[in-house]
């Protein structure tokens, strides 16, 4: 074989000059895009040079937590709960009618699937936090904002994830029940309403337990919870009061992770 | 009496799992032959062709191969051990979304270094005989052909070429034909005959199906139990030996196949 | 859930949801004693929801029309969150494909496995608020405290899916690769590479969309971005500038979550 292997062609490209330019193209594209995002970081380097020192201040001025600052953080971090849930809870039911009208399949009208459509948008490109601001303009600070906070954001994600399933329900059954002469209201419970539930169960309990972690920062603008404490702590320089709550808020979380996951392995 | 071209000797492997699937495995192949290696599955067959490369540590045992000895050999020193053992898989175990040519050139990654092979800097030669082992495997014209485009028998015969195109002193087959219908089966075993013919190598080669290893085989080693039970040429492969090395032996198609922990 | 929505879905009750119609009636009231009980401890001031409506409607009138004039302060700081969004994604990315790789139970051992997956758990624990607040500590105010946030993020998230990515691909090619002899860096290239490039390219750019909605939240605590300014045009009472920030925001979110599907679209 090996002596006329002269006839075989001795080099090997694996892409073609023009696909190399296009490759070329992209890179610099995406270098130039860096290096411009790059401008807007002028690093202060005289405080990145300290912040080791700083960090490790921190942490020595962190330890040991302040226990008996518990007591005060407790009615807080049930309000943080409070403040997820019922945010979900008032969520779940604006939800549904917003994912039954953006959804093309339901919607019925397109002037109404629009106006579904832009209220998910609406909902959710604002984040939570944002809409604690918003909402602390208007009810003063409080749990209150933070609940219509909550319900802003996540009215929007189940509604999406619930249009979606909506847009994909099986024709087959919704064709079986008209069949029989249901009403439209009827094929929406009996035939379409079935596919959808464990949907929306489930992403409520996904949503649920990123809304505790949302709630947890809420009182970063004045919107109730645990945020609230923690910000008057770090501005007080309260370093041990601030490693309690941490860790108060790092067992809320793993808590509601846990109990989400177990939820959700159950009702699929 | 010449040195040996493969000699193994004692070769033991325990899985954590306190099974022993290698047990003080003894063979030599002295001549360039194909060695069929036979057994029901969980016989160590796979077990034995991996502690060769040491994709499997063996436990306890030597192998040589051109003077060394394979389980000593420093992670270095193995590494250049391996490129010259070509290796071919029942999965064939392409890079699926690499085209044909590039997983013809892994075969290469072992003689060159990283930036060489990221760019492709192969040497001319090397290009040269990856073309001319497509078109040896009957592949001529699929280069620029993705992996995950090509049929069963076409992704073992890349695997031929890239196994070939390490230039090996020994082919290791792994169960080759498993994944494939008779008539390429068929085929891929003419294939791989042929081409270690041609080279002098020896080849070990696992396979499950009793009437291709004796139609293609030089010589059939029977595993049971981890131990090596047979090693003769086919035409002493026995109904009685059969039963030796399988149990009970009903016909010429072996019984179901299972992959065994590599 | 859905009968408030939906009088007619009581006709069909899915059997599965919760085992026993019994079940349900008794999550419907332990949900009734939910909201009883968490209303009762919120302390509800009925009289400043009210007054909150009445200011909602003065907030939304004065939000109307949004304030554009000032474009300046806007695109800046728009422009600044896009910049905190691609180098905290480059960061984060450079920082997550080592991580990532070490994350994965199949080629790292153990002990290296573990730390690098311990690294990834604090990540995701926390809200990004909470992590800039304290970048904010050390580094003081400004756009280096939200890109380093969000890098931090990034990275967790994406080694998290890196390293699920490895853990799920196909071994056959390592296998192969090793045996002919190829070193670490050749299998990571020519077999792992291959395997997860094209989702992760997907990841990348999801990540990308979700930083960029984060660094518009970031500026409420003093990381940068155009958080900072809708924060002080709301201290402000500026409500038609910050309603004219929330709409670029929606708008620029939208577009970025637009593109990304797009692009995950197109890549298969």
């Amino acid at each position: 074989m090996t002596d006329r292997l002269d006839a075989y062609p001795s080099r090997y490209q694996r892409y073609s000059g023009r696909e190399k330019a296009v490759q070329w193209l992209w890179t610099i594209a995406f270098a130039l895009a860096v290096v411009w995002a790059m401008r807007a970081i002028d690093v202060e380097w005289a405080f990145l040079g300290d912040a080791h020192i700083q960090a490790l201040d921190m942490a020595e001025r962190m330890w040991p937590p302040r226990w008996s600052y518990a007591q005060q953080i407790w009615h807080p971090l049930v309000e943080t709960i409070h403040i997820a849930t019922l945010g979900t809870m008032a969520a779940v039911v604006l939800s549904i009618p917003v994912a039954f009208i953006a959804a093309s399949n339901t919607a019925g009208y397109k002037l109404v699937w629009f106006v579904g459509r832009l209220i998910l948008i609406l909902s959710r490109s604002i984040n939570t936090v944002i809409w604690g601001l918003l909402f602390v303009a208007i009810f003063g600070p409080g749990p209150i904002a933070g609940i219509c906070a909550v319900t802003a954001r996540s009215t929007g994600f189940i509604a999406k994830l619930v249009a979606e399933a909506i847009e994909e329900v099986d024709y087959g059954q919704i064709e079986a029940v008209e069949a029989t002469g249901a009403s439209k209201l009827q094929v929406l419970a009996s035939a379409i309403w079935p596919q959808v539930q464990p949907v929306l169960i489930g992403t409520t309990i996904y949503r649920w337990d990123i809304n505790i972690r949302e709630a947890s920062v809420l009182g970063f603008v004045g919107a109730g919870g645990i945020g609230l404490q923690l910000n008057a702590s770090i501005n007080e320089f309260a370093w041990n009061q601030v490693l309690l709550i941490l860790c108060a808020i790092l067992v809320l979380v793993v808590v509601s992770e846990y109990v989400s996951a177990r939820v959700r392995a159950r009702v699929s | 009496m010449t040195e040996p071209l493969l000699e193994i000797t004692s070769l033991v492997k325990d899985y954590g799992t306190g099974r022993r699937a290698l047990d003080s495995v003894s063979f030599t192949i002295r001549t360039p032959q194909l060695v069929g290696i036979i057994g029901s599955s969980g016989a160590g067959k796979s077990t034995l062709i991996r502690c060769i490369n040491r994709l499997v540590e063996p436990t306890s045992g030597s192998v040589r191969l051109m003077g060394a000895d394979i389980p000593s050999l420093s992670s270095r020193e193995l590494r250049k051990m391996r490129r010259q053992i070509g290796m071919i898989f029942q999965e064939y175990n392409l890079v699926e979304r690499l085209t044909v040519m590039q997983n013809v050139l892994t075969g290469r990654l072992g003689y060159v270094g990283f930036w060489t092979s990221v760019r492709y800097r192969y040497s001319e030669e090397d290009i040269r005989y990856a073309y001319a082992l497509l078109e040896r495997v009957g592949l001529a014209g699929f280069e620029n052909r993705r992996a995950d485009a090509l049929s069963g028998g076409q992704r073992q015969r890349v695997g031929i070429a890239r196994a070939l195109m390490q230039r090996p002193k020994l082919l290791l087959l792994d169960e080759p034909t498993a994944s494939l219908d008779p008539s390429t089966s068929r085929q891929i075993m003419q294939l791989a005959q042929g081409v270690i013919e041609e080279q002098h190598m020896p080849a070990l080669i696992n396979i499950h199906d009793v009437t291709l290893a004796r139609t293609f085989c030089d010589r059939i080693i029977g595993m049971r139990d981890g131990k090596l039970v047979f090693d003769a040429p086919p035409a002493e492969l026995t109904h009685a030996r059969l039963v030796d090395i399988y149990g009970a032996y009903e016909n010429d198609e072996a019984g179901p196949r299972q992959e065994e922990p590599a | 859930m859905s009968d408030t929505a939906f009088g007619a879905g009581r006709r069909w009750r899915p059997p599965t949801i919760f085992g026993s119609h019994k079940l349900r009636a008794a999550f419907f009231l332990a949900v009734a004693v939910y909201l009883v009980w968490s209303l009762g401890t919120l302390q509800f001031d009925s009289q400043r929801v009210l007054r909150g409506f009445v200011r909602a409607g003065d907030i939304f009138a004065r939000m109307w029309p949004p304030d554009f004039s000032r474009s300046t302060l806007l695109i800046n700081g728009m422009l600044e969150s896009i910049q905190i969004a691609i180098v905290s994604t480059v960061l984060g990315v450079l920082i997550a494909v080592p991580i990532g790789v070490c994350a994965a139970r199949n080629l790292a051992p153990r002990p290296i496995y573990l730390a690098a997956r311990g690294l990834i758990v604090i990540g995701r624990t926390f809200h990004e608020l909470i992590i800039a607040i304290f970048f904010v500590k050390m580094f003081g105010f400004g756009p280096l405290a939200g890109v380093l946030t969000l890098s931090y993020g990034s990275f967790s998230f994406v080694a998290k899916m890196l390293a699920e990515d490895i853990e799920n691909m196909n071994m056959g090619p390592v296998e192969a690769l090793r045996a002919t002899g190829a070193g670490f860096r050749q299998v990571i290239w020519f077999a792992v590479l291959p395997q997860v490039l094209v989702r992760q390219i997907g990841i990348l750019i999801y990540r990308l969309d979700s930083n960029l909605r984060h660094s518009t939240i970031i500026g409420v605590v003093g990381a940068g971005g155009i958080g900072q300014t809708l924060s002080a045009a709301f201290s402000k009472y500026d409500f038609d500038f910050a309603s004219a920030i929330l709409i670029s925001i929606a708008v620029l979110v939208a577009m970025g979550e637009f593109g990304s599907d797009y692009i995950r679209r197109r890549l298969r």
